[in-house]
């Protein structure tokens, strides 16, 4: 990309590329707590290939990112070397993941935005976010089947499982608002063409994401005022014992390889 | 504790075009979705493959180990039925 990518970057551009690669580094450290603990030896298997695909699409996006940014700083100091204030990912990606059904449902409200976000931004005019799209998008489409073919085993399985998926709604439901609220960034990413507002996102959202929860018997909540607002570094109590834990070797062995 | 074990399937991989599905192993799934899902992520993650077939091993026959004498042994003594002994012309490669 280089130099003319360089002279056409606006704060708000490198903002959403930040957000972009935040949300993918943090929702795939989440995933990778489940390795070697899953419930079956398969889907330890499927829960580990995601978080890499996500920490994947963290490093691109993050790497870009620092060339935007054009301060020197690499992937690994911004994944590593960043205070919690400096994230920019919605504070849902950060919520723990309590049990198994926690995480597919929010697997499954994040993976199904994804992937209408990735299908939106292969047509950005920043030809290399649009690059990094095309190869996010098919996994995303993976992400979103997987985790929604859950989501109907869980909620349409055993009492069991139905009452733990709905308790999981019921706590990840309202975070789900802040994807979707209007934002500074996100206007002048998008009359930029850099990619849509998340804002825009909403309606098809719900179209893809309502039907799976009914067939899988879940009580969709209602509405509420709730905001919460990593978008804007505000994040919630979690993030900082994520961060300890993600951060700790890096900063304990500044340049360590292996 | 009773433990319900999801059911078994065998898995069969087709590395590229053009070559056989071949045995590779076997996953737990609760259905033939996720049967091929997992498999995927059990048997495709360093591009091994490009093409999945999942059996439900319980619909696999299979014959009987201690049937052996009677199904290959009597083969043994019928070297004729090998192709060996026809010689082949030197152009014919890879044979």
């Amino acid at each position: 990309m280089g130099a003319t990518a360089m002279t056409q970057t606006t704060p708000a551009h490198l903002e959403y590329v930040l957000r972009l690669g935040d949300a993918a580094l943090i929702h795939g450290q989440r995933l990778s707590e489940w390795c070697g603990h899953a419930p079956v030896l398969e889907e330890d298997l499927a829960l580990a290939n995601m978080a890499l695909d996500f920490v994947g699409q963290a490093r691109m996006l993050l790497s870009y990112a620092g060339t935007l940014e054009g301060k020197g700083r690499d992937e690994d100091a911004l994944a590593f070397l960043r205070h919690e204030g400096q994230y920019r990912h919605p504070t849902l990606c950060e919520l723990p993941n309590t049990d198994f059904a926690h995480t597919t449902i929010k697997g499954f409200l994040l993976g199904s935005f994804n992937l209408l976000m990735w299908s939106r931004l292969c047509g950005s005019s920043d030809k290399a976010l649009a690059a990094i799209a095309a190869k996010s998008l098919k996994e995303a489409r993976y992400h979103a089947e997987h985790t929604g073919d859950w989501v109907i085993r869980l909620g349409d399985g055993t009492d069991e499982s139905h009452r733990r998926a709905q308790a999981a709604l019921d706590i990840l439901w309202p975070y789900t608002n802040e994807l979707f609220a209007a934002n500074p960034t996100d206007d002048a990413a998008a009359a930029a063409g850099v990619g849509p507002a998340w804002s825009e996102l909403a309606g098809e959202w719900e179209a893809a994401v309502l039907p799976v929860l009914q067939q899988a018997t879940l009580t969709v909540p209602a509405r509420t005022p709730f905001q919460s607002y990593g978008k804007f570094g505000r994040h919630s109590e979690h993030l900082g014992h994520l961060l300890a834990v993600m951060q700790h070797l890096p900063r304990s062995f500044p340049g360590a390889t292996w | 504790m009773e433990r319900k074990e999801w059911p078994l399937w065998e898995i069969f991989v087709r590395s590229k075009n053009g070559l056989d599905h071949k045995h590779c192993g076997s996953v737990h799934a609760t259905d033939a979705r996720m049967a091929l899902q997992v498999a995927r992520d059990v048997y495709t993650r360093r591009q091994e493959g490009v093409s999945i077939w999942a059996v439900k091993a319980s619909d696999i026959v299979a014959s009987d180990p201690d049937a052996k004498p009677e199904l290959f042994d009597p083969a043994e003594d019928k070297i004729y039925r090998h192709p060996t002994f026809y010689k082949l012309p030197d152009e014919v490669d890879h044979m």
